[in-house]
């Protein structure tokens, strides 16, 4: 039996001649203190990268790129066919896996100093496949073709109409159409199937190619510097010395990564299951809060946070200035020191970014800017606010309540967070600003001027006037107290 | 042996091959190119522009705002309920009207109207308008795009059939900037 299959093999490798090279890849020398457990996040990014290829082409069995079709496509895998929902997990859990796993690759690259020279083109092959794997996490979000998905096509189509001149041709580009319709579906469709996932392949042929070629990098040591002239040399010297062959040595390491993962991912598929879908994707169905993925989170938060004025450079400039950082950075940054010991902006770098994303991600997960869009109706004045109160501040009390104030404002910690909480509004404000704030808005809040009657007006500052802690007076002009006139 | 100024006969066949091959790809690429960009070429023209009757006037109660949906102009086959459209339609008195499309003029979530606080509030990141559409608060930096309207045989019809962006010519020609935008 041994012989059959050494003959077999020996067959196929006289005509495919590959044993060789094979053998060669697989045993090429690398640094002994690579085989580090910080070295393993490359190749779990391809093996996830694998799980989403086979999990993909078993979804496309029974998914429908259609408009009016997806929908009921995904809930078939759902409850239908059989594993269907596993495998919708999966997938689902995988993409997010995907995008953690090459963000803490780039960043161990990063502090490892592994885009130095020579490693300049596999960091700019890398960057290129960070954006295929964010293109193919927002793409394939829109596959999940529910509410969610359309109206985040919606927030895209936005963004991108804000280029100049050409933004109107972007948006119809990316549509398909006029409106997000049937050949937005289809064109979103053959992205996240055909075109990203063939040139993701390419690319990661690229990268792999370029580390077996100029070697991983070695552990770096601080005041180890790079240099162009003898790197090369030193490398090699300290393969020879000090090196072993990737296979057996190193890669056991990288397997058991790789089999942690998958089944952390199985795990969440099975206990978290798919992602939805969301509801339907009709556009009359006005009731819905969509919210991006959990990747693209930040951004969410960040869109709401920034000023009006700022919003569209940044989001035009700043990806750009963005990408373009990374493509020089190993041009800008190419040799002297690798250690993360010795490169303090570096770590600093990589804190702030992180703290930024995370905050962010945070924040986006209670939506302090919206207004509580069904919190409101339900929600009377707390009787704490009304006790010993006369009869025009319990009328302000009604108007507080019916003109939906708790949208924005909290009282007794329940109500929106947009605008300040007014449980000690009257310290702050005195009853001419109250007043003003009401009529005239301002500061963010709209203005209520022409919704509200004098009578009202009157009434609702009336309450507000009584919202200060017991013990504390409220705030009063102080003009007034010498004889001085108001304003 | 040629010397460097000949060119010998295979030579010359290859870089005429290249040459008839540049050629057919150059062909090729102008269907190819025009087929990509028929979304675009196609809504030249404002051709996908059309006037779609809403209901009739006596439906929307004067000096109220209400919901009203309609079947987008241009639609294929795959549409499905895609193709249905939400709208807000005011009232004001008689036959004025004013017809806002429901996506938020910051990044074109669905808006929602409060009669009571008389106010359109957008879920996403806090956008909020005006019972006239104007802006009131948050990072929208426009009020919300309006559609153009006839009332025709006692039906109020709006002219639509495009996706309102904020970066669009159907929003910038006929939406309207808030009246104290700064």
């Amino acid at each position: 039996m041994r012989r059959l299959i050494t003959e077999v093999g020996e067959w196929f490798d006289r005509r495919l001649q590959l044993a060789a090279p094979i053998r060669e890849a697989a045993e090429h020398p690398v640094p002994r203190n690579t085989a580090s457990w910080f070295y393993v996040f490359g190749s779990a990014a391809l093996t996830v990268f694998l799980l989403q290829l086979v999990t993909g082409i078993l979804l496309a069995l029974i998914y429908v790129p259609s408009a009016s079709e997806a929908w009921s496509s995904l809930q078939a895998l759902n409850h239908d066919v059989t594993l269907g929902w596993f495998i919708r997990a999966m997938h689902g859990w995988g993409s997010n896996f995907m995008v953690a796993i090459v963000l803490i690759h780039m960043v161990q690259v990063f502090l490892f100093g592994a885009h130095k020279f020579p490693r300049e083109l596999t960091w700019i092959v890398g960057v290129f496949l960070l954006l295929m794997t964010l293109g193919m996490a927002f793409s394939g979000q829109v596959l999940r073709f529910d509410q969610d998905a359309y109206w985040g096509l919606g927030i895209g189509a936005s963004i991108a109409s804000r280029v100049p001149i050409a933004g109107p041709m972007i948006v119809k580009l990316m549509l398909g159409g006029p409106i997000i319709a049937g050949a937005t579906l289809s064109r979103f469709f053959a992205l996240h199937v055909f075109v990203i996932p063939g040139m993701l392949i390419g690319f990661v042929c690229l990268h792999v190619l370029m580390v077996l070629k100029l070697g991983i990098n070695e552990w770096p040591m601080p005041g180890r510097l790079v240099k162009k002239t003898t790197y090369v040399t030193e490398y090699h010297e300290l393969t020879k010395k000090d090196g072993a062959p990737f296979v057996p040595y190193a890669v056991w390491k990288d397997l058991f990564f790789a089999a942690f993962i998958l089944l952390a991912i199985a795990a969440c598929a099975v206990h978290f299951g798919p992602f939805g879908p969301t509801g339907r994707p009709d556009p009359t169905i006005i009731q819905t809060a969509p919210k991006p993925d959990y990747f693209f989170l930040w951004l969410y938060a960040l869109l709401s946070l920034l000023p009006p004025s700022m919003e569209t450079p940044a989001l035009l400039i700043g990806p750009v200035v963005v990408i373009i950082g990374l493509l020089l950075l190993p041009f800008l940054s190419g040799e002297g020191e690798k250690s993360w010991r010795r490169r303090p902006i570096a770590v600093l770098t990589i804190l702030l970014v992180a703290t930024t994303l995370g905050t962010l991600t945070h924040l986006s997960g209670f939506t302090p800017w919206s207004p509580h869009m069904n919190a409101w109706s339900g929600d009377p004045v707390p009787q704490q606010f009304l006790r010993g109160s006369s009869a025009l501040e319990r009328q302000g009390a009604l108007v507080f309540q019916v003109k939906q104030c708790r949208n924005c404002h909290s009282l007794g910690e329940s109500g929106g967070q947009r605008g300040p909480a007014l449980d000690s509004v009257a310290v702050r404000l005195t009853q001419d600003q109250l007043i003003r704030q009401v009529i005239q808005g301002g500061g963010n809040m709209p203005a209520y001027g022409k919704n509200l009657s004098p009578a009202e007006t009157t009434a609702l500052v009336a309450f507000l006037e009584t919202l200060h802690p017991v013990g504390q007076t409220p705030a009063h002009n102080a003009a007034l107290d010498h004889g001085g006139s108001k304003n | 042996m040629p010397n460097e100024n000949t060119i010998s006969r295979r030579g010359l066949f290859m870089k005429v091959g290249i040459l008839f091959n540049g050629l057919v790809a150059t062909a090729l690429a102008v269907p190819i190119v025009r087929f990509l960009l028929s979304s675009v070429t196609r809504g030249r023209a404002s051709a996908y522009l059309s006037w779609v009757p809403l209901g009739h006037v006596g439906e929307f109660p004067e000096g109220e705002t209400r919901l009203a949906t309609f079947r987008n102009p241009y639609v294929t086959p795959t549409d499905g309920k895609t193709a249905d459209t939400a709208c807000w339609v005011r009232r004001v008195e008689g036959d004025q009207f004013q017809v806002f499309a429901v996506n938020c003029a910051h990044l074109g979530c669905p808006v929602r109207w409060f009669p009571q606080s008389g106010l359109f509030m957008c879920p996403c990141h806090g956008g909020a308008y005006y019972r006239d559409g104007s802006r009131a608060s948050g990072p929208p930096e426009r009020g919300l795009f309006e559609y153009p309207y006839k009332v025709q045989d006692g039906l109020v019809t709006i002219q639509a059939g495009e996706l309102p962006t904020p970066g669009s010519p159907t929003a910038s020609l006929f939406g309207k900037k808030p009246p104290c935008a700064g």
